[in-house]
């Protein structure tokens, strides 16, 4: 059981890394990757209310859409999940850490529609996972998410010294940074098969 | 052995040409007095100077190439020769191009382009087809280095980035090898080691033929592989006389060797039968070349001890996990790729302690 919960974390972190190798949650990596501090914030943000919703939504999936028979409303549970767990992260922030809820910006209440969280809470699904390997999946995804938009702002970080050609200034530039990480990052592929 | 040169202590330092353009801030000159000379000057560091130039840097590092080239020459023959000479050609063009579409100087004199291309050109496969140097040559640079500035700038190796991009985009051509025989004469088609090992592991089949290569063959380099990888001796001259002129620094090769003799030793010892001696993994695939020429490229390697220590564990770590269980047979290239994306953070983290008190100095204020 441990070993198979550390693939799937492996696989979760490396291999199939929701940014660089799914390519989900694209927007708040290229948008609050500018600096380190706050990409750390970003990922403790997502971290939290990708674990939680995917646990929440796999115990509403368990107890209430499947019994009642409602898969229909999937979609829409799933998101009503994510937007309140987002608004409860937003609050704290803003009280805790004014900076950081400046720093972050649009880009907080916009976890709501990242991509990559309502992607775990449905792979989680798809795959029918247990409870322990939702927790671990999720919990990865996070980490890898975290993992690719803090070495992204760190290269950002260096390249705001360098003498970047005219027109590959401002997200060009990113962007060609983004996918040579995403290069390097298929170099764990296979590690884990399927 | 260079000889530092102290320049006279005058109060506006002189333009050295020296090491590539900054990565660290550097001072403005104070602002000299017009006042007769006093008796001594204040001015800010650096105060020691070496007669040394990028052009001499990047001749030396050819320099320290040549015995693996010239053996990887032997080994394959004319075709091995038009494959470097193409990438050579192809890099230098495609910075011609770049700096002249971007306005700025012309700086192929200095040689540097024509290290990524031979640097390219050594991990190619002995017949790979013309167009596969060319686009390599053209993604090392262009990609890798000018997208991003220029010498000085750029985060990932540009060589490894321009192999790493043909690794992923052509693997038939790009894992095609031969056999070598003198002057490329009886090329025979046949697997290197590591794939013949990789094949091996995934239709589980223990070891295979990996464990019929001859520790000897291996460390002077009669074994299929990349032009310029296969010989552990001539790389291991190199990278000792760029230690001696100290163009390169003990730590990234030793930290990065290192694991991957520990790393591959452990497993070795839990299983011999499935994992290959730490020997083997040291001698084969582009390790040699990769620690002492491209992992310790100092614009994409981190600045203080410490940090270079870190970097080449982690090159060292990574290449052993994707060696024993990924799915790419050499790992190398990807190892150093990743762990160059994490320089900047590393860099971050792993400040030079102040002089004398033996800590990291303050954060400076947050932009």
């Amino acid at each position: 059981m441990a070993g198979e919960l550390a693939l799937i974390a492996v696989s979760a972190i490396f291999v199939n890394n929701f940014v660089l190798a799914r390519f989900l949650g694209i927007c708040p990596f290229l948008g609050v990757s500018r600096k380190i501090e706050s990409a750390i914030g970003m990922t403790m943000a997502v971290l939290f209310v990708m674990t939680v919703a995917s646990v929440v939504t796999w115990l509403l999936e368990r107890l209430i859409l499947v019994p009642f028979d409602l898969q229909y409303l999937r979609t829409i549970t799933y998101i009503l999940v994510i937007a309140s767990l987002v608004q409860l992260v937003e609050m704290v922030v803003q009280k805790t850490s004014p900076v950081l809820y400046q720093a972050l910006g649009i880009f907080l209440p916009l976890i709501t529609t990242n991509c990559a969280i309502l992607g775990v809470a449905i792979l989680v699904r798809q795959k029918s996972y247990g409870f322990l390997e939702t927790l671990t999946f999720s919990l990865a995804a996070g980490v890898g998410f975290g993992l690719a938009l803090v070495l992204l702002a760190g290269l950002r970080e260096s390249l705001a010294l360098a003498r970047i050609p005219r027109a590959f200034q401002g997200n060009a530039i990113v962007l060609v940074s983004a996918g040579i990480l995403s290069l390097a990052f298929m170099g764990f592929s296979g590690l884990v098969r399927g | 052995m260079d000889e530092p040169i102290e320049t006279p202590p005058t109060a506006t330092p002189p333009q050295g040409e020296a090491k590539p353009p900054p990565k660290k801030p550097t001072k403005k000159p104070p602002k000299s007095d017009p006042a007769p000379a006093p008796d001594y000057v204040l001015s800010s560091s650096p105060h020691i100077r070496k007669a040394i130039s990028i052009r001499r840097i990047m001749g030396e590092v050819l320099l320290a190439l040549l015995p693996a080239t010239a053996f990887g020459l032997y080994l394959f023959g004319p075709h091995a020769l038009w494959v470097l000479s193409l990438c050579v050609a192809g890099s230098v063009a495609t910075e011609v191009v770049c700096q002249r579409w971007a306005g700025t100087r012309v700086t192929i004199s200095d040689g540097s382009a024509a290290l990524t291309g031979l640097l390219l050109g050594m991990t190619l496969p002995p017949q790979a087809p013309w167009w596969i140097c060319l686009i390599g040559a053209v993604v090392a640079i262009g990609l890798g280095k000018h997208v991003f500035g220029g010498l000085g700038y750029n985060p990932y190796n540009p060589a490894l980035l321009g192999r790493v991009v043909l690794l992923i985009s052509f693997p038939a051509q790009m894992t095609a090898y031969y056999s070598p025989g003198w002057w490329g004469v009886d090329a025979v088609t046949s697997a290197t080691p590591l794939g013949l090992l990789q094949e091996a592991r995934i239709r589980s089949m223990g070891l295979g033929e990996a464990t019929q290569l001859s520790m000897s063959d291996a460390f002077f380099g009669f074994m299929p592989g990349s032009i310029g990888e296969t010989s552990t001796l001539a790389l291991l001259a190199g990278g000792l006389f760029l230690l001696w002129r100290r163009h390169i620094t003990w730590d990234i090769p030793v930290a990065m060797l290192g694991t991957v003799a520990a790393g591959s030793a452990l497993f070795w010892w839990i299983d011999p039968s499935r994992y290959m001696p730490p020997q083997f993994h040291l001698m084969t695939g582009g390790l040699m070349l990769a620690a002492f020429f491209m992992a310790t490229d100092m614009v994409t390697s981190p600045l203080t001890t410490r940090g270079k220590l870190i970097f080449g564990f982690g090159c060292g770590l990574l290449t052993v996990i994707i060696r024993l269980w990924g799915g790419y047979a050499e790992a190398v290239s990807f190892a150093i790729l990743l762990m160059n994306s994490a320089v900047p953070i590393i860099d971050k983290y792993t400040p030079p302690r102040l002089y004398g008190t033996g800590k990291p100095p303050a954060q400076g204020p947050k932009s």
